[in-house]
C-alpha cells in the first residue's frame, strides 16, 4: 500500500492539481467517470478508451468445477466476466522503462 | 462507449464546466493509471477493479506460420481484476 498503490484519492488529487476544481468536485468527477464506465459495461456495452485500452463483457458457459479442498464436484454457473485489453500505447509505456533496465543489468 | 462519448456524457451532466476541462479530467484519470503502472505500481479502485503489472520471463517462442524459433524478451503485462461489486453488478445483483 502507500506509495506502491494508487487509489481514488490519488486520482482525485491529480484532477484537482490539473484542472483546479474543488477537491470535492474533483472526487465526484472521478467517481462519475468510474460509474459511467461501469454502467456501460453492465448494459453489455464495450468501453474503449483510446491510448489506454478497452473493456468488454464476455459470457461464460456453465462448467463443472471442483472444490480444491474437498475434491467435490460443483457446477460453476454461467456468468459474465469483464476482460480488459491494454492498448499498444499502454503496453509500450509499461515496457519502456522495464526493458531499458533489463538491458542495463 | 468511447472516450469521446464518455466526455460527452460528462459534459451534459456538468454544464457549468468547460468541455476542454472535462477532456483534461478524463485524460488525467487514465493517464495517471498508466503512469502508475509504468512505475510498476498497483492501481486499486474499490468496487470497480484493480490494475496491476505482471512480469513475463523471456522465452523461446515459435512463429506459428513458419515454425521458426524466435526469442521473446522478458516483458511486463498490464492486468485487470474486476472488483467484487462490479462483478456482482455484471451478473445482475445491482
Amino acid at each position: 500500500m502507500g506509495d506502491q498503490t494508487l487509489t481514488r484519492a490519488d486520482l482525485s488529487e491529480a484532477v484537482y492539481q490539473e484542472v483546479g476544481l474543488s477537491r470535492n468536485e474533483s472526487a465526484e468527477l472521478v467517481e462519475s467517470v468510474l460509474e459511467k464506465v461501469s454502467r456501460a459495461l453492465v448494459q453489455g456495452e464495450p468501453v474503449k478508451i483510446s491510448s489506454f485500452g478497452s473493456f468488454a463483457v464476455r459470457q461464460k458457459g456453465e462448467r463443472i468445477g471442483r472444490n480444491p479442498k474437498t475434491g467435490e464436484e460443483v457446477p460453476i454457473l454461467p456468468r459474465k466476466v469483464l476482460v480488459f485489453r491494454a492498448s499498444h500505447v499502454l503496453k509500450n509505456r509499461i515496457n519502456n522503462g522495464f526493458q531499458d533496465a533489463e538491458e542495463a543489468s | 462507449m468511447t472516450k469521446s462519448e464518455l466526455i460527452q456524457q460528462l459534459a451534459e451532466e456538468n454544464p457549468h464546466l468547460y468541455q476542454r476541462d472535462i477532456e483534461r479530467i478524463v485524460s488525467t484519470i487514465f493517464n495517471e493509471i498508466g503512469a502508475a503502472l509504468a512505475e510498476g505500481k498497483r492501481v486499486e479502485l474499490r468496487g470497480f477493479g484493480a490494475f496491476s503489472v505482471k512480469e513475463r520471463e523471456s522465452r523461446v517462442g515459435r512463429n506459428p506460420r513458419t515454425g521458426a524459433t524466435v526469442s521473446v524478451d522478458a516483458k511486463r503485462i498490464p492486468f485487470f481484476k474486476t472488483g467484487k461489486q462490479l462483478r456482482e453488478r455484471l451478473n445482475g445483483a445491482d
